[in-house]
């Protein structure tokens, strides 16, 4: 059975914090991770790795394509559980 | 190498170098570290020539346009292949562009036949621009078992069939090309108003490929890394027409991930890569971390080598050298490495020295899609990091026009400009005058014979990325708000800081918006932006808006006077008057 989509959106909050050394809860659902995190694309194609590993799928690159929220980017990975 | 003037087409040059090399490999896919696939010269045409030979069944004949939407993978070359291989004109496109972008030069292009990936397929499906296919072939690579596909066919079952199914048999037809006719329609920028589609020839492509290889000359056993999308005119000559026409290897990675690329350096000992500045970046901010973690007394002794090395090669570059004083740095890439190419954007000095300075070329330059991609490049005879470098042997580069300061456009000719933009005459006559390309760049030639870049005549933008951005397109999103007027202009035109950081800085993209008179800013106005905003690729999005008290400058045919505008604006308002969004 997947999981919540609320649960997975929480855990992929918490997996970018830690990624980008930032507090957990200044980020939320509906950031824009490039302009919250003041990241490039590169460097949110290496946040698909950890997210990877810690969902056990395989997340080609282009599940990152034209996705700047958390939350788009939550509705896909749950596509794949 | 092969002597390319020799040959008429790719296809013949492309078939005579497979024969050639047969037990060289010339292509490696990696994903994620995982090898997935090697094969030589001559597996490469057992893979190549059924799929050729299903295309002939299939209809795709003598100057049949063959369009291909990929990823940088096996089957884009072999895909490619076939088809030049048949006489067919490739239509090689940005994947990364939106599936409504796709339909749309599809439709342009007139594009018969279609290779692409299941997920970009699947999206063009669900596009509300979806038209009806059936008159097209499509072929879909990588399809889940179960998936539909419309009308689209499986790559793989139409590869392996090989035409049997109307009763083919013995090897595909090779259709003969003259250097004159069409090779590739290549889109010089996304849809929007105007789609810019490139029509090159066979002649372009040999010239170009002649013209680079005898600079930077590929072998069999050297290795390029292809990360820029092979749609790309770059990669498609560096990696795929330069190193097959002289029996060296393409590796392909299906993940750009940095942490992968990096690997891909030391696993594939990689000879030459191109990258766009934004990578490089990334490369040197994982070196400069790595050099600040050293304990004190190694980091003294790597700066006193860097020292050592940066005194050595300061005219002229020795790889020797730099890979014996700094090989941990060399051994990091691989220990094989002789020079990476950036281009495509405008890169930044100190990101090119400070690579010098560890003994690894950047070799910048200067392209165009209608010059043929590349019209200079640095030769480090001697080293500069602050221009792209003198022209390639073959073109031709002047300033028209140039003012006191010898500044003007720069216009090229050479047997690499292409034939004419695609069903576009206007356009055509206003860029090629009297066989002189007009670039709409501005530029001057410093004594030693390199050019110097100063910034576009023309509303392009190029994103720190690479990508090239025209104001008019991303306009259209935002076509209809509830105001009287927009116009997108990257804010570095309106407010220029200081030429280094003209050339080097992001761009930031901005909307200008004029109201109607006396109208207060609607509510609802930067949630509809961002609304429409979103539904750009990331590199076209707008980072913030100004509101504008005045009507637009326009042409006769209601074009805004961009530049004008941008004046006006700059006369009147700082760039604290932008919002951001």
């Amino acid at each position: 059975m997947s999981k919540p989509p609320e649960q997975t959106i929480d855990e992929i909050l918490t997996l970018a914090a830690a990624q980008f050394k930032v507090a957990r809860e200044t980020l939320a659902a509906d950031d824009d991770f490039f302009k919250k995190l003041g990241i490039d694309s590169l460097q949110a194609l290496s946040l698909l790795t950890r997210l990877e590993n810690h969902f056990g799928v395989e997340l080609p690159d282009y599940e990152l394509q034209g996705v700047s929220d958390f939350r788009t980017l939550a509705a896909r990975i749950q596509a794949r559980l | 190498m092969l002597d390319l003037s020799q040959y008429a087409s790719l296809g013949a040059a492309l078939r005579d170098a497979l024969d050639r090399w047969p037990d060289e490999t010339c292509l490696i896919e990696s994903d994620r570290g995982r090898e997935k696939a090697r094969l030589t010269f001559a597996e490469f045409q057992q893979a190549a020539l059924p799929f050729a030979k299903s295309l002939q069944a299939a209809g795709v004949v003598t100057g049949s346009r063959c369009a291909i939407i990929m990823t940088n993978q096996s089957k884009w070359l072999i895909s490619a292949y076939a088809a030049l291989y048949v006489g067919a004109v490739l239509v090689p496109l940005d994947y990364k562009l939106t599936a409504s972008e796709h339909l749309a030069l599809l439709a342009h292009s007139e594009a018969d036949a279609l290779v692409t990936e299941y997920h970009l397929w699947r999206a063009m499906m669900q596009a509300p621009e979806f038209v009806d296919f059936a008159r097209r072939m499509v072929l879909v690579t990588e399809a889940p078992p179960n998936a539909d596909l419309g009308a689209a066919q499986r790559w793989e079952e139409f590869q392996a069939n090989g035409g049997a199914a109307i009763g083919l048999s013995g090897e595909p037809e090779f259709v003969p090309r003259q250097r004159s006719d069409w090779a590739c329609i290549v889109y010089s920028s996304g849809t929007g108003g105007r789609p810019k589609g490139c029509v090159l020839t066979h002649e372009n492509y040999l010239e170009q490929c002649m013209a680079l290889t005898s600079l930077y000359p590929f072998w069999p056993g050297m290795r390029y890394l292809s990360i820029l999308p092979t749609n790309h005119a770059i990669d498609f000559m560096v990696g795929f027409i330069g190193p097959f026409t002289c029996g060296a290897c393409v590796v392909h990675l299906r993940t750009l991930r940095p942490e992968f690329v990096r690997e891909s350096f030391t696993e594939y000992r990689i000879t030459y890569v191109a990258l766009v500045p934004m990578v490089l970046k990334n490369l040197e901010r994982g070196l400069r971390e790595r050099f600040d973690g050293l304990p004190k007394p190694k980091r003294f002794g790597f700066e006193v080598l860097r020292g050592i090395n940066r005194i050595l090669t300061r005219y002229r570059p020795n790889l020797r050298v730099s890979r014996r004083l700094l090989g941990e740095v060399h051994k990091a890439f691989g220990g094989e490495l002789r020079a990476m190419f950036v281009g495509g954007a405008f890169m930044d000095p100190a990101t090119v020295q400070f690579f010098y300075d560890l003994g690894i070329q950047v070799s910048n330059g200067y392209g165009l899609t209608e010059a043929g991609t590349a019209v200079t490049l640095n030769d480090f005879n001697p080293f500069r990091a602050d221009t792209v470098g003198k022209p390639l042997p073959g073109m031709e580069v002047r300033i028209a026009t140039p003012d006191a300061e010898g500044i003007g456009e720069v216009a090229i000719r050479s047997k690499t400009l292409m034939s004419h933009y695609l069903k576009d005459a206007e356009l055509t006559a206003e860029t090629i005058v009297n066989g002189w390309l007009m670039t709409g760049d501005l530029g001057r030639f410093d004594a030693m014979g390199h050019l110097q870049l100063l910034g576009r005549k023309k509303n392009m933008i190029v994103t720190e990325g690479g990508k090239n951005i025209y104001p008019e397109d991303i306009e259209n999103t935002f076509d209809g708000l509830a105001v009287k007027e927009c116009a997108v202009f990257a804010a570095n035109y309106v407010w220029p800081r200081g030429e280094a950081a003209k050339l080097g800085a992001k761009e930031m993209l901005l909307l200008v918006l004029r109201l109607e008179n006396g109208q207060p800013l609607p509510t609802t106005l930067i949630a509809e932006i961002n609304e429409r905003n979103r539904t750009l690729p990331d590199f076209k999005r707008v980072g913030g808006y100004v509101v504008w008290e005045h009507d637009f400058p326009r042409t006769a045919s209601m074009k805004i006077k961009r530049h004008v505008l941008a004046e006006e604006m700059a006369a009147s308002l700082t760039r604290a008057a932008v919002q951001p969004l």
